[in-house]
């Protein structure tokens, strides 16, 4: 399986021959650090997975190459949209608490001048 | 460090800031690790554990606690802030005029720098492609901006003065003498927020009688990755929350040497029947020089560390948008990366 032909890849899967569907590695294109540790944070937290890490392979290239290994025959796909899913969900919940807390902390700075 | 019953939660949760190093950086909390714990993810614990404190908040810096969110994360958003919020800058300068001491390159290079107050999301990403065929850019990509200034002798200058703020029109030229011009309809949509550079006291160039400079420039929508002018953050930093304990009661003279080790406002000594004994009063206010650990008696009074989830945000913004607005752009920076990905895999599954 491998990204859109005719634009730039974004995603792609490499699977050794033979090896069941759980443990693929992903290269992720534009990507670094920014995404990559953070999913990787995610994806560590889910307990079917027995493997996850990352690596840029060449500093100078922007791609990213994800592992994920998992146990009891999942595929690998699953953790890796499950983590996706988490992470836009944690950054949802940290986006509704910044703004409600920014709103409240400037409206404690208006009371005193009224 | 061996995992004993007193040290698990220490390791789990405290950067230990040692005399020859710092130790237990790493998140180790993931399923398996620990015997008896289950950390496994889990939104509920997350939510209830989470919060924002804002300390300060005003329209060029804001500092704000985040608390029960790990360091990977984070770091994405201070990365973020750095390099992937979009702003407007000028990134294609057309001199028609350039007779001053300043070379062209250097002097375009300056004005790429200059921090432009307009709404990025309200601008589109100009296409790279075809650029010779539509070089001037729409209405909807790009901000045309004008500088044209000739430096002329002050008639009215008394004849043996030497100052050139007297002797002198237009000698510098400041930020302020950019213009804004207007293309297609956007004088209608933005005619109450003043398109230009933020700052109106940023010295370009210099000039003297009879040079002049008459430029023409186009911003462009870009990000911090692509060129460090787009950055939106003077700077965007963390740190983590100090943390210092004292294992013994320290009173005297001692105590006095102790206070000195650490920030102003850190100890504090109080008077407890006649001797003065130190105090914890505000460990946040520490920088962690771990000047403590450099004198003998003392390095074992004290221990210190950091709360590994608790992280003190401090961003500067450049005055083009609000600190708290880049910190949201930021987050949604960071939902639209995960979106993207899911939206790949939605559709090579499909196929």
């Amino acid at each position: 399986m491998a990204g859109e032909g005719e634009k730039k890849a974004v995603l792609e899967m490499v699977q050794a021959d033979g090896a069941d569907e759980g443990c693929v590695t992903f290269v992720l294109h534009d990507e670094d650090h920014t995404l990559g540790n953070s999913l990787r944070y995610m994806i560590m937290k889910n307990a079917d997975v027995e493997f996850c890490g990352y690596t840029i392979t060449h500093p100078s290239e922007s791609k990213i190459n994800f592992r994920i290994q998992t146990r009891g025959g999942i595929p690998a796909a699953e953790p890796l949209r499950r983590g996706l899913n988490e992470l836009s969900d944690v950054c949802q919940h940290v986006l509704n608490t910044f703004q409600a807390r920014v709103n409240e902390f400037k409206e404690r700075q208006e009371q005193p001048m009224e | 460090m061996a995992a004993s019953m007193e040290n698990v939660e220490e390791i789990r949760n405290r950067v230990i800031l040692g005399e020859f190093g710092v130790t237990n950086v790493h998140t180790t909390d993931f399923p398996g690790n620990y015997p008896g714990y289950d950390d496994t993810w889990n939104v509920e614990k997350f939510q209830k554990n989470f919060r924002i404190d804002v300390v300060h908040l005003d329209e060029n810096s804001m500092e704000f606690d985040m608390v029960g969110i790990d360091a990977a994360v984070a770091n994405a958003f201070r990365r973020i802030l750095l390099a992937e919020v979009p702003t407007m800058a000028t990134e294609k300068v057309f001199i028609y005029s350039n007779t001053s001491i300043v070379q062209d390159e250097v002097l375009a290079h300056r004005l790429g720098l200059i921090p432009i107050k307009a709404d990025p999301r309200l601008f589109e990403y100009r296409n790279s492609g075809e650029e010779s065929a539509e070089e001037e850019g729409s209405e909807i990509d790009t901000i045309q901006l004008q500088l044209k200034i000739k430096c002329s002798r002050n008639p009215r200058a008394s004849k043996d003065s030497s100052d050139p703020r007297e002797l002198y029109l237009n000698h510098m030229v400041y930020s302020k003498d950019i213009k804004w011009v207007p293309i297609g309809n956007q004088a209608d949509v933005f005619a109450d927020c003043c398109i230009g550079p933020v700052h109106d006291d940023i010295l370009i160039a210099q000039l003297r009688p009879g040079q002049e400079l008459d430029i023409v420039m186009h911003c462009v929508k870009g990000i911090g990755k692509d060129h460090a002018k787009f950055s939106p953050v003077a700077t965007a930093s963390y740190r983590l929350l100090p943390e210092i304990t004292l294992l013994e009661v320290v009173e005297g003279e001692k105590a006095e040497r102790l206070k000195q080790c650490f920030s102003r406002g850190v100890i504090d000594l109080e008077d407890i029947n006649g001797t003065k004994v130190a105090k914890v009063v505000n460990s946040r206010l520490d920088t962690c020089s771990r000047e403590v650990l450099r004198h003998s008696d003392l390095k074992n009074v004290v221990k210190l560390g950091r709360v590994r989830d608790h992280f003190i945000f401090t961003v500067e913004s450049t005055g083009i948008l609000p600190p708290d607005v880049l910190v949201t752009e930021a987050i949604k920076v960071l939902m639209a990366k995960c979106q993207r990905f899911l939206n790949e895999l939605d559709s090579t599954v499909m196929e």
